[in-house]
């Protein structure tokens, strides 16, 4: 799967009609699981998000590679780099 | 053949919810039969004020019966599987058929889930955790202390920061405070899940010299070093550790496979039945709905379960939708609170805290005894208004 970026996504966690904080604990956990290098897109649709996991990924010292808007939602990409 | 209504767990939805029942079932319609594993009700709400001295635990913890109407038969019992298929419930006293469920069945302290968190923190969500708190502080003369959430969801999401500013408060009674440091962790980009509470209470926070720290998960405790260490980096040591633990749903629900990621099952946020299990509905917070995990919105939510179980029992179609409201007090430390009311559509827009809001809290506290378990209390009725900004 790739992205308009061409990322590869290693894990996506659906997180539509989760509310907030619902989607960044949502990504949070799977980065917790993931691998070093792996990718990781979190789906919301919960505005907040968009925001607060770009925050997230600066403060954790994650890769923040991007949001892209999809079919009324959000894809949200984070690459775990430590 | 007389249908049955199970109701599993005796807190504070499940009380309540049994005494709806029966009071708006038909004579004759169906027997009412709430499951519970000691058949004794905690008012866990108490526990900030036992770490504090201010009540006894002893004086939390009733006997079921004592609340239920006596149409309610109990069943003292540990449920062991719930099979949703066969509709039973197997039980250490047996295996208990229903026609129509209620999961009651709460939210439950994962401390393990977190390496070094049992040994090192102190907390005030079970009895033991607040008394031996209580203890700590007694012998607390001074130095670093952390408060803060080692995970979502968590119940009662006001407590810690409660908790937090009455102890500033007792500190600067007993003339520890300058030679204390407090630091407060929320693994959220603000002190608390709902923004419009968060920008009014982090502003009190600083003006007590609180420090936070936000986007702090977590990630181990070491007790021989008095440390915490978070998922994004960050070290703080402590003196006096107070960390809300993880919690996560009934081992029963999470046992038979009924519970999402954390054991919450999958409910719908209007109507209160479970996804995708007929004749099964959740109340309070054993739900996975993204809402605050409080005896509040189980209170709230009762209504409206009651009327759709009813509903179902009957194979009548009508719907009654829960609004996603939820009301509580925000203790902010010397004697004064503020509110919190909200819904899905409305978020808390809380008040400047003052002492009347204290007040009524304290009175809260002694009424509930006589009023939310029986149904008694005011507003748990939507009104037809709230059913239509209900929406779907």
């Amino acid at each position: 799967m790739s992205t308009q970026s061409n990322v590869k996504i290693d894990r996506v966690i659906d997180a539509r009609g989760s509310f907030c904080p619902g989607p960044l604990m949502e990504m949070i956990r799977a980065m917790k699981a993931a691998q070093v290098g792996e990718v990781v897109a979190v789906l919301s649709n919960e505005s907040g998000s968009k925001r607060d996991i770009p925050a997230w990924a600066d403060k954790s010292g994650q890769e923040f590679v991007g949001i892209f808007e999809q079919d009324g939602h959000d894809q949200i990409v984070v690459r775990k780099v430590k | 053949m007389t249908k049955r209504v199970v109701v599993l767990g005796g807190g504070v939805g499940g009380t309540l919810v049994a005494n709806l029942l029966v009071k708006k079932l038909r004579p004759g319609e169906a027997e009412v039969i709430l499951i519970d594993e000691d058949a004794q009700h905690v008012y866990q709400p108490g526990f900030l004020y036992v770490a504090f001295g201010q009540k006894q635990p002893a004086n939390l913890t009733r006997p079921v019966r004592s609340l239920l109407d006596r149409r309610v038969r109990i069943l003292t019992a540990k449920a062991q599987r719930i099979d949703p298929t066969a509709q039973v419930i197997a039980t250490d006293h047996g295996d208990v058929h229903y026609d129509e469920l209620v999961v009651a069945t709460g939210s439950h302290l994962a401390p393990d889930e977190i390496p070094g968190l049992k040994e090192a923190t102190h907390h005030f969500y079970t009895a033991e955790g607040a008394q031996a708190l209580h203890e700590a502080l007694k012998q607390f003369r001074g130095g670093h202390v952390v408060v803060g959430v080692a995970g979502v969801p968590y119940k009662c999401p006001p407590a810690p920061l409660e908790f937090v500013l009455m102890l500033d408060a007792e500190l600067r009674a007993k003339g520890l405070r300058d030679k204390t440091e407090i630091h407060f962790v929320s693994p959220l980009p603000r002190v608390f899940p709902i923004e419009t509470v968060a920008v009014k209470v982090a502003p009190i926070m600083e003006s007590r010299g609180i420090q936070i720290h936000t986007f702090f998960n977590v990630e181990s405790v070491d007790p021989k070093r008095r440390e915490v260490v978070s998922l994004e980096g960050e070290t703080v040591p402590y003196d006096l550790l107070v960390l809300i633990p993880p919690h996560r749903g009934a081992k029963v629900v999470i046992d038979s496979g009924l519970g999402e990621a954390g054991g919450w099952i999958s409910t719908d946020r209007r109507t209160l039945k479970a996804t995708a299990h007929p004749r099964m509905f959740v109340v309070g917070d054993a739900t996975n709905l993204p809402i605050s995990k409080s005896g509040s919105a189980a209170h709230f939510e009762a209504d409206a379960l009651v009327a759709n179980l009813i509903a179902d029992l009957r194979n009548e179609s009508q719907e009654h939708k829960y609004n996603g409201k939820i009301m509580c007090f925000l203790e902010t430390g010397a004697g004064k609170a503020t509110l919190l009311d909200f819904d899905y559509n409305h978020p808390p827009q809380p008040p400047e805290p003052n002492r009347m809001y204290h007040w009524q809290k304290a009175l809260f506290n002694q009424f509930y005894w006589w009023t939310v378990p029986q149904g008694r209390l005011p507003g748990e009725k939507q009104t037809k208004e709230q059913q239509e900004k209900a929406g779907d």
